[in-house]
């Protein structure tokens, strides 16, 4: 059974490591949230971009939802925001596909370029 | 949308773009009366009652990139091809309260779904918002608050990935306690 005992386990553990931490927002991720996002399966995409962030122990990402991004045949969707406001906006997304964008783009800093809106509607 | 956790997932972002500060949401199983329902009730700005009464039609929508809206539309006939029926009451400046229901051994009624991952999205996109969720079988009930967790958690982020795996189990026990042998997709 899950208790708020081990919450606190968590507190402890996690405090230590967020004083060590710089508070810099490095990137945002935004993933498309709105009807056609959800039934196109974004909550799968976002889950697998938090559970893969959370594997490589990522820390200056943040995850967050929007609403209809205006192109729905293109959903799931997930933008990848720089602080300076520029950003890539992927399209057709899949949990692998997801993965592959936090190994190459979020961490290495690689745009995987077959993925993105550009790529797609120039097919 | 595959299951109630997706629709659940689709309303609340209503709520979310009504700029709802807390967002109470009930999931009732019956066997006795063979209902499941579904509350959803915010503090958002609300509807009036001219939008209220138009705002299942799949052309009307508050969004600006085109003219047609569907989440609304969508549950209202998954509610209704599963024997149930989808009741929404509004007011400006209050907020609104949405009820769908369904029967339990219809057919056509959709799947719970992963409740869990509906919550744990939306609470990783928006930890200002204060969600609240209440299982409930007519004999026990499970309750969790976001806001509560958040307190217990005294200055770690409930984003922290940590936390959202914990809520994530957390909340999956609590549908396995109270839907288990009520719904037939819910292992007991």
């Amino acid at each position: 059974m899950k208790s708020i005992a081990e919450l606190e386990e968590i507190r402890k553990k996690t405090l230590e490591q967020i004083n060590m931490r710089k508070n810099n927002e490095r990137l945002r991720v935004v993933v498309g949230m709105a009807t056609c996002g959800i039934a196109a399966g974004a909550r799968p995409v976002m889950n697998a971009l938090l559970e893969e962030l959370k594997r490589r122990n990522v820390n200056d990402v943040s995850v967050t939802m929007t609403g209809c991004i205006g192109v729905c045949k293109l959903e799931p969707i997930v933008e990848v925001i720089n602080p300076d406001g520029s950003k890539v906006t992927y399209v057709k997304m899949t949990p692998e596909k997801a993965v592959r964008v936090v190994a190459e783009h979020i961490v290495n800093g690689r745009i995987c370029r077959d993925y993105t809106i550009g790529a797609e509607e120039g097919k | 949308m595959r299951d109630l956790s997706l629709h659940l997932l689709d309303i609340i972002q209503n709520s979310i773009a009504a700029k709802a500060g807390k967002i109470i949401t009930i999931i009732y199983a019956n066997k006795l009366d063979d209902e499941l329902g579904i509350i959803v009730e915010d503090n958002g700005h609300g509807m009036d009652k001219e939008f209220l009464d138009k705002v299942t039609d799949p052309f009307v929508t508050t969004r600006k990139t085109r003219k047609i809206g569907i989440g609304l539309p969508l549950l209202k006939s998954s509610s209704e091809m599963a024997g149930g029926k989808l009741d929404i009451d509004s007011a400006r400046g209050k907020g609104t309260i949405l009820k769908s229901t369904f029967k339990i051994g219809h057919i056509d009624r959709l799947p719970l779904g992963d409740i869990s991952d509906t919550f744990v999205s939306l609470i990783a996109a928006r930890p200002d918002i204060e969600f609240e969720l209440k299982l409930d079988n007519g004999e026990k009930s499970f309750l969790f608050n976001s806001f509560e967790i958040k307190k217990k958690l005294d200055g770690v982020p409930i984003t922290e990935y940590e936390v959202l795996s914990w809520l994530k189990e957390f909340i999956d026990e609590g549908v396995k306690t109270i839907f288990g042998g009520v719904l037939n997709e819910v292992d007991s």
